[in-house]
């Protein structure tokens, strides 16, 4: 008798070096063909040229002890972030907060009472999203305007005129928005109403905004405005830039608004109309809560738009943080490092934005998968 | 007893509802703004001033430092001369902008679709840095943070031949005509050379839609172009001279010069909006389905026959409209050059020319009627295009 053959299953060979780990990955995205390798080594050399001086003068060389220019001046080839740390309350809240730091917790309670109560609306079995969001939209604003400005609660009193820096920008951008949304919805049911004047008024007011390049509009809310109204009625200049900003855009809410009201099939408008429900408990009821579900990218996308545009304030005067960054720097005692208040200011509002795209995008892929069949 | 009647009571009439409805807002739009017009009117007599468009005809006391087409003399041109030069500044730094982003904006977008992971993550991170930092700062800092202190004194000009670059601005050779004639020739070797081309392809397209032979009519017709241009040179001699700028006492004089102001806000808005157009290159090749580059490669399509007559015609559809609208982007956000001190209609007319007059009820409505006139015709030419476009349903 022979011997019976047993085949025992070798264990598998490791593929090729060259087809695995990061040979194979510099393989195919790197030197894939001649063109391909001649770009790489040229986007090294563009990295080797600009890269090493950047980060020495940002980062290795750059200085960040002392409280005063003389340890930037002793070291010019390196970066003086010094002067954004001893200006970091005043670029952050502006002048008021700047020059009493006590007083700071109460934006930095504003914000974070903000950021509380928004975390909610991220998770998906929250129930009382609505009455949340109401709340945030309609009750907080007074309660931050308060803690902010002082006077309601007895606290020493910032007064508007004295708001600046990142405070100013992120009040800015959320109060045009906020105040916009309800214009904004309005002119887009206005823009779908069978009733023409309603309609043509609709698309002139929108179209009249989308034509106007903002620093216009501010330049109308700065010189204009007051000349609006009776003599003795006065706003004061941040109050001005808020209604500028809000008409302004109150057209771009519409427009994002718009696109998620002809998204909406027209079987809701019918089924609602055959419930017998009235115009108005059609488009609250029915209508509304899904184009607006829509619709939030595309606000969102309009309102990182407003948050860079809101530092066109400092054109007007207003001391956002673009401006504020700028004065501080512009001052005896910090003149010639304006490279870094710009730079600092950049990353604020990169940083932001970047961060609000982030979310923007990731809330389209959701939306996205939702409605496909 | 009656039974219920079969209509609705009057005031529940949807009609009747809209019509009320309309009355109400034109009674409120009219009563608004006729109350705005009345208070402006009271509040501008209270400071001495009389609205109207008298002062346009009015000599503007004050210097403008760059209007390349039209003439400006201090103490002669009126606001009206003002108001133009606003309107040709802002279409100067637009129409070049424009076709800068272009250029660096399809290079952008490609360079991150490229198989390449460095040259693909170069292009991202220019899109998410450029296009997340508002326009305004990037306007400053390259102006006042970068080109400004970089760049050299005049008298240490880099450069040279003709083209300089100082802190002042950029200097150009300018072509001045001499001769009349060699002038007159060039162009009209140029024309002749055109009309050639036009009708040598359309000679050759139709050839070979007869009878399959490829002519390349405009090849030869690009040749017949240089060879008119080069015949009427040797024949009449040079169409231009061109006048160096040289370095004068203070600064350069002569020559072609573009402001640094000019140049900075052409360079931040030329890179800002590149990143939003690279979004929409992306965005509208990879909208073409992948099928169609196989349909196309089974068809035996070379490359460049492929991208030519399948892909980007398609992806074209996707890009044309957001980028006719990010055009008017541009054309709005140089309204900002107020920043830097270059002078477009909005720091001539709404900031100058407002702060002298005071009228700044006309003059803020002749700045957005000019911008309102820019995005309707952007909007005609996006309508345009859509319509040429549009997919041509079975």
């Amino acid at each position: 008798m022979t011997d019976t053959l047993i085949h025992t299953r070798l264990p598998d060979r490791a593929p090729p070096a060259s087809e695995t780990g990061i040979i194979h990955w510099a393989r195919t995205n790197l030197f894939s063909s001649i063109t391909n390798t001649i770009l790489t080594l040229a986007s090294l050399y563009a990295l080797y040229v600009l890269v090493p001086p950047l980060l020495n003068w940002g980062l290795l060389n750059a200085n960040l002890a002392g409280t005063d220019r003389s340890v930037c001046d002793a070291n010019q080839g390196g970066a003086c972030w010094t002067f954004i740390k001893v200006r970091f309350n005043q670029i952050m809240f502006g002048l008021f907060y700047g020059s009493n730091p006590d007083q700071i917790w109460r934006p930095v309670l504003a914000f974070f009472s903000l950021v509380a109560l928004v975390i909610p609306l991220f998770f998906d079995r929250f129930n009382y999203k609505g009455m949340l969001s109401a709340f945030i939209l309609i009750v907080f604003p007074f309660i931050a305007f308060a803690l902010i400005h002082g006077a309601w609660l007895g606290l020493p009193v910032a007064d508007t005129s004295e708001w600046g820096g990142f405070l100013l920008t992120f009040v800015l951008a959320s109060v045009g928005i906020v105040a916009a949304l309800p214009i904004g919805i309005l002119l887009a049911l206005g823009l779908r109403s069978e009733l023409p004047i309603v309609r043509g008024f609709s698309v002139f007011y929108i179209e009249l905004w989308l034509g106007t390049p903002l620093i216009t509009v501010l330049f109308m809310a700065s010189v204009l405005l007051p000349l609006f109204f009776p003599a003795g009625v006065d706003f004061d200049k941040v109050l001005r830039a808020m209604i500028g900003i809000t008409l302004f855009q109150s057209a771009y809410v519409a427009e994002a608004v718009r696109g998620g009201l002809q998204a909406i099939p027209k079987g809701q408008f019918e089924a609602a109309d055959a419930l017998g429900l009235s115009y108005w408990k059609k488009m609250l009821f029915i209508v509304l809560p899904q184009a607006l579900k829509i619709s939030i990218p595309g606000i969102v996308n309009t309102f990182i738009a407003l948050f860079k545009d809101t530092s066109l304030v400092s054109i007007i005067g207003l001391l956002d943080l673009l401006n504020m960054s700028q004065t501080a720097s512009k001052g005896l005692e910090w003149k010639g490092y304006d490279t870094e208040a710009y730079l600092f200011a950049a990353f604020v509002f990169g940083i932001c934005c970047y961060g609000i795209s982030l979310y923007s995008r990731s809330l389209e892929e959701k939306l996205d998968r939702g409605h496909k069949n | 007893m009656a039974g219920p009647k079969n209509t609705v009571a009057w005031h529940r009439n949807p009609l009747i509802r809209g019509i009320f409805a309309q009355l109400v807002l034109v009674l409120l739009v009219v009563w608004g703004i006729s109350t705005i017009y009345a208070n402006t009117v009271a509040n501008m007599e209270a400071r001495g001033i009389q609205i109207g468009f008298g002062f346009l005809n009015e000599v503007a006391p004050f210097g403008i430092a760059f209007s390349p087409f039209i003439d400006f003399n201090l103490g002669e041109s009126t606001y009206l001369t003002v108001f133009f030069i606003g309107i040709q500044n802002t279409i100067i730094v637009s129409v070049f902008g424009i076709i800068a982003a272009t250029i660096l904006g399809v290079t952008v977008g490609i360079m991150r679709l490229s198989a390449n992971w460095f040259v693909s993550k170069i292009a991202t991170i220019y899109i998410e840095v450029f296009r997340n930092i508002p326009v305004l700062l990037q306007i400053m800092f390259w102006n006042f943070a970068v080109f400004l202190p970089l760049l050299p004194g005049p008298r240490e000009s880099l450069g040279g031949g003709g083209f300089f670059l100082n802190n002042r601005g950029t200097y150009l050779p300018k072509p001045v005509v001499e001769n009349a004639t060699a002038n007159t020739a060039f162009w009209l070797a140029i024309a002749l050379g055109i009309i050639a081309i036009y009708v040598l392809h359309k000679f050759s397209a139709r050839r070979q839609e007869q009878t399959g032979q490829i002519l390349r009519g405009k090849l030869i017709g690009f040749g017949l172009l240089a060879a008119l241009v080069a015949l009427a040179t040797i024949i009449f001699g040079a169409p231009f001279a061109f006048e160096a700028p040289v370095l004068g006492r203070f600064n350069m004089t002569g020559g072609i010069e573009i402001p640094l102001p000019l140049f900075a806000l052409w360079f931040a808005l030329t890179t800002y909006t590149a990143a939003f157009i690279a979004e929409q290159v992306r965005g509208g090749i990879e909208a073409v389905t992948k099928g169609q580059w196989e349909a196309a490669g089974a068809l035996g399509l070379s490359r460049s026959h492929l991208l030519k007559l399948v892909i980007i015609p398609q992806a074209m559809r996707v890009i044309v409209p957001p980028t006719i609208s990010q055009y008017l982007n541009l054309t709005k956000n140089s309204s900002l050059a107020t920043a830097i001190a270059y002078e477009d209609i909005v720091a001539l007319w709404t900031g100058t020319s407002l702060n002298q007059t005071g009228q700044a009820l006309i003059i803020v409505a002749m700045t957005v009627v000019v911008y309102e006139l820019l995005s309707l015709m952007t909007s005609i030419a996006l309508n345009i295009y859509n319509k040429r476009v549009q997919l041509v349903e079975r």
